[in-house]
Formats: C-alpha cells, structure tokens, sequence
C-alpha cells in the first residue's frame, strides 16, 4: 500500500470516528455510530499494517499480540456486570496510559529515525518526554480509580499533609529533568532523566486519584478518559501521525466536556475537585451544628405499595444505592406494574448518580426500562410538586435540599432533584448514614418524607409482591 | 417469665374504644409479652373477641380476671375507683390520666403501689416522643370528626356546584384555634369543598393554616399569643377585645364554627357569645369541641346537640370515640410506640428508666410515689430563626479586574500561538493545526450527545483511544533505512505488549458499547 492511499485511509477513518461520536447524540442512531468506529479502527489498523512502515516481517508477532489482547478484551466485555462499568472503563483507560508509556520508551531508544535538523529532533525527543509523562500519570491514576470503584481501596480522600507542595516539587523536577533530556546527547544520557520523569508521574498519578472522594469518581472517570485521548494525542505528535493526533483531541476533549459537565453538576471547580479532599477539605467541613433536628418517619413495604397505588404521578431518582443492591431489575418491575394500572412513572438522573456519567441510564437501560422515561433533572426538576411520590432509591447527596437552602452546606450550590416537594417523597436507604460528601440530609427529616430502610433489592422486591396482590 | 399486658373493656359510660386491635397484639407479642384482653371489649370499635384470639390473646370472661393476671394493663379513659381498687401493688396502668383534674385519682393509686404511666404527660415537645403523642391522634381524629357532624347537622352542601338548576355556594367554615385538632377540621372541611378560615392566638401557625388551603384571619391587635409547649396563653384584655370583635364579624359570615380553643389547666375560654349565635344565619352549626372544658361557646350544653336561636350548637365531648375503629387502632398504635421506648431488650419485660427524659415525662406515679409534675425537658433552646442568608459576600470586582480577567485567558493564547508560530518547525505547524481543529471538532461533535448515552460514549472513545496501537504497529517492523541499526528484539517485544494491551481496548472497548447501546430501548 502506497503512502498516498495510507493517508487517505487515515482520513477515512478519521471521518468515520466523529460520526462514531456524533452517533451518539441518540440512542436510535448509537449503535449505527459504534459500527463506524469499528469500521474506522479497522480500516486505520489495516492501512497500517499493510502501510510503508510495516515489513511482512511483523505480521506474525502482530496477529498473535492482537488475537491475545482481542480475546481478552472481549470476554471482558461479555462478563462484565452493567454495574461495574466504571471500573471497566477505568482498566482500559490505564491500558492506553501504558501503552503510551511503552511507545515513547520504544521510540526513544529507536536509533533508526533520523531528522534533517536539530530542532526536530529537540522537538521529537520533548513529544517523548510529555507523552510518557501523561501516560504515567493516566496509567496509576485509572489503576487507584479501578482499586477505588471496585471497593479495592477505600473510597476516602486520602490526604498527605503538605500535599500541593509535594506535587510543586515533583512538577519542578520533571521540568528541570526535562531540560537535562533535551539536551543529553546520546540516549544513554537520556534514560536517567526520562527514568526519573516516569517514576514521578507515576507516583503523581497515584497521588492525585488517592486525594479525590468516591463523590467525585464521575468526575475522575471522565478526566481520566480525557488524558488517554490527550495521551494518545503526544504519541501522535511524537510519532508525526496526524490520525492519531485527531483521535487523540477527539477523545481528549470529549473527556474534558464530560468533566466539565460533571463539575458543573455538583457547582464544583474542575481545580478543587482535581485538589482533592471532598468533604474534608479546609474550612467547608460540614459543621456539626447544622444538624437537621426533627423525626424520621420510616414506612413499610406494603405501606410504600399502597401509596405507588394511589398515586397519579410518580418519579424514581435512582443512585449509586441502587447499582450496589442490583435493585434495577426490580424497579422496573414495579414500574411496569405501575404503567399498566395507568401510574405515570417517570426517571429522574442526576448528571452525578452513580460513579461515572450516564452510570444511571444503562443500569435503567439494561433493566428494559424504555429511555423515553428516563428524564434528566432539568426535564422533570420543575414536575415535582404535581408529583405524589417520588422514590428515591439509595441516592444521598443528589436530593438534598441544603444544597439549596443552606448556604454553608459543603454542597451549596449544588443543583439537586426537589424532591421534598412532591406530595410524598420516599427515601430508600440502608441506615441513616450520610452520603458520600459527609453531609447530613435534611430531606429524611422533612414532614412529608418517609424512610423506607433496608436493602434496595429486598425491599423492592416486597413493594412489588404487596403491589402484585 | 413475660410480663402480661391486659386490656379490660372501657366502663365510662358511652365510651367505645379499646385500648388495643388486633394487629397491635400481634406487635405486642412479638416483642416478647403475652395478651390478655377481656372478653367484649373490642365491640364498640368493631374488634370482636375471635379476632383477639386470633392475633394471639388470651380472651377472659371478666374485668377482674385481666386485672387480677396482668402485670401491665393498658386503658384509654383514667381508671374509675371501683377499677383501681381492682390493681395490686407492683402493676404498671397505661392510660388517660389527666393527673392535674384527678387529684383524688392519683392519691388512690399511689396508695396501691403502683405505677401509672399517663397517655396525657407524653412530652409533645420531644420529637422522639411524637409516635407516642396520643393527645394528637386523638384530637386529629376529633377535628375530623367535628366537621362530618358539622356536615350532618348541616341542611346545605360544602362544596359549590353549578347545576342544572343554578349556582349553589360553597358553605363557609370558620375554624377557632388551630392546634392539632383545629388543622385537622381544616383539612376535612378544605377537602369537602368548603372556603375554610381559621384564626389562633399563635402567630405561628398561619403558615400551616394556609398550607392545609385556608385562609387565616389575624385579630387586629399585636400580641404573642404562644404559651410555651405549643399550647396557647391566656390573651390581654385590649386583645380580647379585638378577638371579640372580629368573630362577631365572621359569625354573621359563616355557616358553620367549629371551635377548639383550650388553655392548659383553664376554663375554655368563652369566644363565642349568646348574642354572636343570635346573629348568625337560621340553619348554620357551631361545633364546639371545648365541651369537656365549658365550652368556647356560652350556649353549649356539653354532651349534647342542643338549637338555640336557629343555631345547631352541638357540644359532644366524645368526638374521638365516635370513630372507634379509628381512634383504637391510633391510640394502640400510641401505647406500642410507648412499650417499645420501655422495652428495648424486646424480652417482654418494661423498664421504667427515670433517666429516660421521655419516660420521666409520661411516669406520674412510680412505685406508689407520685412522681408528677415531672420537671420541665432541658430542651435544646428553639432553633433560633436561622441567620438567614447571611449572605456570602460576593467580592465585586473592579471594573478594571474585570477587563483582566475577560483578556487574560486570550492574551496568553495569543502568546503561545505566537510563540509556537516563531519557533516551531513547519512540520510541527501542520501537525498543530491538526490537533487545534481536531479538538473543536471534538468539542463540537460531544456536545451533542445526549446525557443519556454518557457512559456509551466514554466506552466507545475509550475503544478508539487504542489508535495509539498505530504507534506500536509502526514499531515492531519498519523499513529500515541503509546504514541504519536498532534495538530491534527489545523495541519489538515492547511494541508486542503496546499491541496486546490496545487490542485488549479495541476489542473490549467496541463489544461493550455495543452491548450496553442494545440494551437501549423504548
């Protein structure tokens, strides 16, 4: 294959990537917008292996390698539960973190490029450089997040004192090492500092993801997919490949817009959740004398049917509760209970439910709740108060209503579901334990909220029995 | 050994309710007690005698075999002397006991040894004391209550209707005191279709007037109306007053009063007039439930249903027990609640804990010692009205930090393009083009996805991330130009692992979007 048809190849590929994206702008057109990516990553793959810079030689070692990671990645992908998608997608992002890393060492020590002049070649060797630094860093940063999401390693900041100092010292080392490796001369010289470079973004990487609450996953999830576009971005910039470099922005600012939609969703700063410490940081710890006074009134299963039965209109704003308990089967058994005696039950998603965005919709979605149901919180926010209950199952911090009212709450600020103003609102909750920012939630102690406690699963599944009789 | 609760059957005369029902003695008896009822005793609240067996009570013949076997009894109306003379030292009575009217009640019990737990001396003000508030269920039941009587001495409709036959207006209803069962008149009356005005010397509740759908009517004179304990006060005369004036105005305007105007430990207080009844229309109601108290109105007879001046005055002072079922099955729900706080070991044995600020507040004799008053809750102070807003204050920028802020972000852009554009080779441009449209391409195409789709779309970039396998494919095997050598083994198993570990992406990356987007459907 000439180079000419490679690059028109890699254009046709590229084009297919962004309407594999834009695909996605609707579930009816999603999945004609996955097989464009598949049809783009085959055809970029193909171009290259039969492309210039591949020798039949390698055919071989390159079928194996991809039949052997192809074979895992998709048994992966049948196995995995809905339910462990975050940490799924947190595995993956750290592959790509590695393989960046692996690129940049294998293009380093590659003697057999060659550059006309001197300040392409400064320019390649700083493209190595910035691109093994982002893939360290994307590489232990998803690693922690997968041990986090997965219960591996617990989900509290953990916060080293002096921390912001020590990433401004590692940060001012990998600059100055950055200068040493731009000016080494051989590559000998070169391994010490990229070395050294690798190891601290590895431990920066560590670092930051350890500092960052369970609260904040979504928001790590998403950056995290953003620095392995971002990744992939330098390898191309390293490599002179100009697909890469495309696919790379693309992802890298899709991730960005998912992070910014994440923060924007919990009224945070992208800079204070990257900061870390959620809940615990300086001077917004909640104080304990904002307490919420007053009586929970719990309510029983049958109770809770009885109440479903009787009304109109019902809202479901399901939470992280709801994936740990595997609840989403039975929700949607009683929705459909409810459809057909004529119930309207709508969901209502926060943009944070869950670990990672859209966490919620492919729960609902692989439950076979239809997604014209499925609302997001500025579609039915302003519906509650023609609500008649509104359930809420093991979701905290997203319904409670001190993000609104108390302007010294950690969460102020935040948009959250209203659903105290419903007629009835019903918590499903373990205990009464806050939620993940550590904040108590007023809403339990409001006069027209009831407590339903237990676990979600059992207790749905009791509600749907008394709805069934 | 379990300890015995028994429930003989209520002797007041025209008393219908019981102290139990027949869920409650299953509860009872999960806790670890055994159930002794007597025989009949459920039959004024429709609770017969094989439904308490059924639930697992032992049913007996007569009152003095309950009182004779049980540790604990449980009653609604105080116990009349014939029945105190039935108890034996060590008993635990759970009832009405109204210590501060019954002196001479409290004096024969405490001469038994015995202890009393009254219904009546719950601390309302303990929120955790709320489930076992038995003066509120009750008085809810009986605000109900006040208004379906009103309705059926009432020759009208409450709701306006047009009809075939013309308009018919909504009856107006005017509400005294809105306590428990002042909001709860309001409440039936709003839901009957009633227009609905209410009024109380407590500034503080006209929010939850207006919340049950009523209007409320201020008396035209400043005073804080609030006695402490939730209960009112007696008012000023110059507050009286204007009180008196303004019920003689909405007596001429309303069809129906309902009145529920007590203070603790007073007469009722006299609000409606003889001369107030006169003036209201011939066919209208007052439903004066201060009966047991004197009355609110002049021209009550407690008890009974009397007409004066065209006027159905009616005074029953047995409201609650009117809806037996109703008010047994609450009030039993009460006295579950309250065995609960007294049995937390769920063993079947009570404790009276004296430490306990809630069961210090309802003991008014332990042991034959008559422990009543109980001494006033250390409360935590009333929640302050909360500092409101108490603004954060937004720091106001200077106009001229304005303008810095807005330049900065594309000064330094403009620097670095220019930067990048002095120094950079040209083949480094091309490539930076590329890059620069690419990410607004990519911030354009995302935008459009549907929030719904989130999780699709981080899975499906995740997959075309492992493009950066191009990058080890082109390692593992290149042209090697003339003269030229390489690492060649070690650069070659390196890229082997890149190229496993994309593929791992590619492959599992694209299988699981599409799983997860099958699962989308209508």
């Amino acid at each position: 294959m000439s180079e000419g048809l490679q690059t028109v190849s890699y254009l046709g590929a590229t084009i297919l990537f962004i309407l594999s994206l834009g695909g996605l702008s609707n579930p009816e057109t999603a999945k004609r917008g996955n097989w464009y990516g598949i049809i783009g990553m085959t055809i970029a793959v193909l171009a290259t292996v039969f492309g210039p810079r591949v020798t039949p030689g390698g055919y071989a070692f390159i079928v194996g390698a991809m039949v052997v990671g192809g074979s895992i990645g998709l048994y992966a992908a049948r196995i995995v539960r809905m339910t462990q998608m975050p940490e799924l997608v947190a595995i993956m992002h750290s592959l790509v973190g590695f393989a960046a890393c692996t690129i940049g060492f294998a293009s380093f020590i590659d003697t057999s490029t060659v550059f006309p002049t001197a300040a392409e070649h400064t320019i390649h060797i700083m493209e190595i450089y910035i691109g093994v630094l982002i893939g360290a860093v994307t590489f232990t940063g998803s690693v922690i997040a997968f041990g986090k999401l997965s219960g591996k390693i617990s989900g509290k900041p953990m916060l080293l004192p002096a921390r912001h100092l020590l990433n401004l010292a590692g940060l001012l080392v990998v600059i100055y090492y950055g200068y040493v490796f731009a000016t080494a001369g051989s590559i000998e010289a070169g391994m010490l500092p990229l070395i050294v470079m690798t190891v601290i973004a590895l431990l920066f990487g560590i670092h930051m993801v350890m500092a960052i609450g369970g609260a904040d996953m979504p928001v790590v999830i998403s950056m995290l997919n953003s620095y392995s576009g971002w990744a992939a971005a330098a390898t191309g910039f390293m490599l002179s490949n100009d697909l890469l470099i495309v696919v790379g922005a693309l992802v890298g600012s899709s991730g960005a817009i998912l992070s910014y939609i994440m923060c924007r969703a919990m009224n945070r700063n992208f800079l204070s959740v990257i900061a870390g410490g959620f809940g615990s940081a300086e001077g917004q710890a909640a104080k304990p004398g904002a307490a919420p006074a007053g009586e929970v009134s719990p309510i029983s299963a049958a109770e809770t049917a009885e109440l479903l039965r009787e009304s109109k209109n019902v809202i479901i704003v399901p939470g992280y509760g709801m994936a740990v308990a595997q609840a989403q089967h039975s929700v949607y058994e009683i929705t459909k209970v409810l459809r057909d005696k004529g119930v309207n039950v709508r969901f209502g998603i926060h943009p944070v439910a869950g670990r990672m965005p859209g966490h919620m919709n492919v729960l609902l979605a692989e439950a076979k709740v239809p997604y014209d149901i499925v609302l997001e919180m500025d579609e039915l926010n302003d519906d509650f108060p023609d609500t008649d209950v509104a359930m809420v199952i093991g979701a905290n911090d997203i319904v409670n209503p001190s993000a609104e009212d108390d302007p010294t709450s950690p969460i102020a600020g935040m948009p959250v579901l209203e659903v105290w103003k419903a007629k009835t609102s019903i918590v499903m909750k373990r205990s009464m334990a806050s939620g993940y920012a550590g904040v108590d939630n007023p809403l339990f102690y409001k006069e027209n909220n009831r407590m339903l406690f237990g676990d979600a699963k059992k207790m749905l599944d009791e509600v749907l029995a008394a709805l069934k009789v | 050994m379990p300890q015995t609760i028994g429930i003989p059957r209520e002797t007041f005369a025209g008393e219908k309710r019981v102290a139990t029902a027949p869920d409650i003695i299953e509860k009872l008896i999960k806790l670890g007690f055994a159930v002794t009822v007597e025989s009949g005793a459920g039959n004024g609240a429709s609770f017969f005698d094989d439904a308490f067996a059924k639930s697992g009570a032992k049913v007996v013949g007569s009152a003095a075999d309950v009182w004779s076997t049980s540790d604990i009894i449980f009653k609604v109306r105080a116990p009349d002397l014939s029945e105190v003379a039935l108890m034996k030292a060590g008993q635990t009575l759970i009832s009405f006991i109204w210590p501060a009217q019954n002196p001479d009640l409290m004096k024969a019990l405490a001469d038994k040894k015995v202890t009393v737990l009254a219904m009546d001396a719950v601390p309302r003000l303990l929120s955790r004391a709320q489930k076992m508030d038995a003066l509120t269920s009750m008085a809810s039941i009986s605000g109900y209550r006040a208004v379906i009587e009103a309705a059926n001495a009432f020759g009208r409709y409450f709701n306006g209707q047009i009809t075939a036959a013309g308009k018919i207006l909504p009856a107006k209803v005017f509400v005294a005191g809105a306590g428990v069962a002042g909001l709860a008149a309001i409440g039936t009356s709003v839901g009957l279709g009633a227009i609905v005005r209410a009024n109380d010397t407590r500034a503080e509740v006209a929010d939850q007037v207006k919340s049950m759908g009523a209007e409320f009517v201020k008396v035209d004179y400043e005073e804080e109306g609030s006695g402490g304990g939730g209960y009112a006060k007696v008012m000023s005369e110059g507050f009286q007053k204007a009180q008196r004036e303004m019920y003689a105005k909405q007596a001429k305007d309303v069809d129906i009063i309902i009145t529920t105007a007590l203070i603790p430990g007073k007469p009722a207080p006299k609000l409606i007039t003889a001369e107030m009844v006169e003036s209201m229309k011939p066919g209208s109601v007052i439903v004066d439930m201060a009966g047991e108290q004197g009355g609110n109105c002049e021209l009550t007879e407690p008890g009974k249903a009397v007409v004066k001046h065209g006027v159905t005055i009616i005074g029953y002072t047995d409201l609650a027990s009117r809806l037996a079922k109703q008010s047994s099955t609450l009030y039993a729900t009460n006295q579950l609640r309250l065995t609960e706080e007294l049995c937390k070991a769920k063993d079947g044995q009570i404790v009276v804990n004296m430490e306990d600020d809630a069961i210090r507040g309802f003991t008014v004799i332990k042991d034959g010692k008559i422990t009543w008053p109980a001494p006033p809750l250390k409360l935590p102070a009333p929640p302050a009205p909360k500092a409101v807003g108490a603004p954060v204050p937004v720091k106001e920028k200077s106009a001229f930090a304005k303008v810095i802020s807005v330049l900065t972000m594309p000064v330094i852009a403009l620097a670095l393009f220019a930067l990048i554009g002095l120094y950079a080779p040209t083949a480094f441009l091309g490539h930076f083009t590329v890059f620069v449209l690419a990410v607004f391409v990519g911030y354009m195409v995302v935008w459009n996805v549907t929030p719904a789709l989130h999780t699709p779309l981080m899975s499906v970039t995740n997959a075309i991330s492992s493009i950066i396998t191009i990058g080890a494919l082109i390692q593992i095997a290149p042209p090697l130009a003339e003269g030229l050598t390489r690492p060649d083994e070690l650069i070659r198993w390196i890229a082997i692992v890149g190229i496993a570990l994309t593929s791992i992406n590619m492959f599992g990356g694209f299988a699981v979007t599409r799983r997860m987007l099958m699962m989308f459907n209508k």
